[in-house]
């Protein structure tokens, strides 16, 4: 369990990023911290791996406060990625992979050995091993990132918009393997997004921010929608202009009954018996 | 156009090269000495100047500082500080220990403002996410420094490099002035003996050692240089990698 004990953050330059923010992320749970730019939730997610130091408050891991821990080991033991994948252009994609078990002193051939066995774990085909970053797509790179943060099995995976810089496409495939790797995996995951449908889709909890790391509302996908705290979280989430709020229509001579947002676009279709059955009997 | 040709002709001449030809004669040897004055002067400059700027690259302290000494360093006549140094060392020193000392921090302090420039300009130059992710990864500040910043900027640390070596080459030649050897030391030697031809033939031969070095660092630098757009070194080995299969063409197609 990470927990934040009233941390406060202000910059040398006077701006007051977070304030007097306590809060606990449960242990093998995604927590999914989301917000518009500049409202504190990536410099939330710094304080933990001592990438940025609190000003004031404590931040603990599973009990034990982090600025009592050296930094250096306290950033191996947990992995973090990054928006464009912060990859290291000059070295390999499994040299890239296996950076953390390097430094901490794991044999070259049994490091790699352990790279070539992340790449299947993130979807990713052996042979791209030797290729550069730059020879990969953007796709590609943010899963070496994702698997380089796995590298040395952390209990503790942090996440900063990871996702933010690939087309829409491949984030959604993105974020179907990170929920097959997490269901698999069972890590304390922090993600950083703007992106509420992202964070709905990620997310155990969701953490919807107002400026200054103020928390509107926390809770789970399903609370949140079912019961938004406010006017600036019905804002946020969409619920405001409609975007949340489905009907089902039904047209005679449809053979599925159709899911519409407020709009009147369709959402989807609902999977139900009166559905397939209407499938059933138009395919026979 | 004669002058040309016969200052070739005194270049190509063998005699000119025999051992035990009299001064500035032989050719070979004011050539080795021209080579070992540099072959001293840009290491120490090196020994300086590299940590320094990579003290500087890596903290982003003391850039304003640096800016404007390496800016005073470079407006410093080398001339004037040989002559200063031999003149001042000459009191406690034989001459030719004195003379020589002149040289080679003269020619020093010339070469120290590229290597450093180059330095820090090319830490600085590396993409500042590729160095934060590194630190978030767990890598010490000299892992960050010897893993990712140096081996990035290395063609720009290279050229910083270059470009003081090719300022040295060019201007060792004033070691002649007090009585060292050197290539300097056959223009010297023409112009006492007014004989324009082996005036020319000194000029020349610096020029075409000048060219030569720099030309060698010129691959140096190219092998050295990871291109950017596709973060691999030019060396041929991921040449071969990268034209196998249809695969890796499209994925190069893509990243371009």
């Amino acid at each position: 369990m990470i927990e934040f004990r009233s941390v406060t953050k202000q910059f040398p330059d006077g701006t007051v990023a977070v304030e007097n923010f306590s809060f606990a992320m449960p242990a093998h749970k995604a927590t999914v911290l989301v917000g518009s730019s500049g409202c504190g939730k990536t410099t939330i997610l710094r304080m933990i791996n001592r990438m940025v130091e609190p000003t004031s408050g404590q931040i603990l891991i599973d009990g034990v406060d982090v600025a009592t821990r050296n930094k250096v080991e306290l950033r191996r033991s947990i992995g973090y990625v990054l928006q464009a994948a912060g990859l290291l252009p000059h070295r390999r994609v499994i040299d890239n992979i296996a950076t953390v078990p390097l430094l901490k002193g794991v044999p070259k051939a049994q490091a790699r050995e352990a790279a070539l066995d992340l790449l299947d774990k993130v979807g990713l085909d052996r042979s791209l091993a030797r290729r550069y970053p730059a020879q990969l797509s953007g796709g590609q790179q943010q899963r070496v990132g994702v698997a380089r943060a796995l590298a040395s099995d952390p209990n503790i995976l942090l996440m900063d918009e990871p996702f933010g810089a690939v087309d829409p496409i491949v984030r959604a495939d993105l974020q179907i393997e990170l929920n097959r790797l997490q269901r698999e995996l069972g890590k304390t995951i922090v993600f950083v997004t703007h992106d509420i449908d992202e964070a709905f889709t990620l997310a155990d909890q969701v953490v919807i921010f107002r400026r200054g790391g103020v928390i509107a509302q926390a809770g789970t996908p399903a609370e949140i929608l079912a019961n938004p705290a406010d006017q600036f979280v019905e804002t946020f989430i969409g619920a405001d202009k409609g975007r949340r709020t489905l009907h089902l229509q039904s047209r005679p001579g449809d053979r599925a009954i159709l899911v519409v947002d407020g709009d009147g676009r369709p959402a989807g279709v609902l999977a139900d018996q009166a559905g397939s059955q209407a499938r059933n009997d138009s395919a026979s | 156009m004669d002058f040309l040709v016969s200052a070739l002709e005194y270049i190509v001449d063998p005699a000119s090269w025999a051992a035990g030809a009299t001064s500035p004669l032989p050719l070979g040897d004011r050539l080795r000495e021209h080579l070992l004055y540099t072959a001293i002067a840009v290491p120490v400059a090196a020994l300086i100047a590299l940590p320094l700027g990579f003290y500087i690259g890596h903290t982003g302290r003391g850039r304003e500082f640096v800016i404007a000494f390496t800016g005073a360093m470079r407006a410093l006549p080398a001339l004037g500080i040989l002559f200063f140094i031999t003149m001042v060392a000459g009191y406690r020193l034989s001459f030719l220990v004195a003379a020589t000392v002149g040289s080679l921090i003269a020619l020093t302090i010339l070469a120290v403002p590229s290597i450093l420039a180059g330095a820090y300009a090319g830490l600085e130059s590396v993409d500042r996410q590729t160095i934060d992710a590194a630190r978030a990864n767990g890598m010490t500040e000299w892992q960050i420094l010897v893993g990712v910043e140096i081996p990035l900027a290395l063609p720009l640390i290279v050229g910083g490099v270059r470009s003081a070596v090719l300022q040295v080459i060019a201007t060792a030649t004033i070691a002649s002035y007090v009585g060292l050897g050197g290539l300097g030391r056959i223009i010297t030697s023409g112009i006492g003996l007014n004989n324009f031809t082996v005036i020319l033939a000194g000029a020349l031969l610096v020029t075409a050692l000048a060219l030569a070095v720099d030309g060698l660092f010129a691959i140096v630098q190219k092998l050295t240089a990871t291109n950017l757009t596709t973060g691999r070194r030019a060396d041929r080995k991921t040449r071969r990698d990268q034209s196998s299969g249809l695969d890796a063409a499209v994925a190069d197609a893509t990243s371009r």
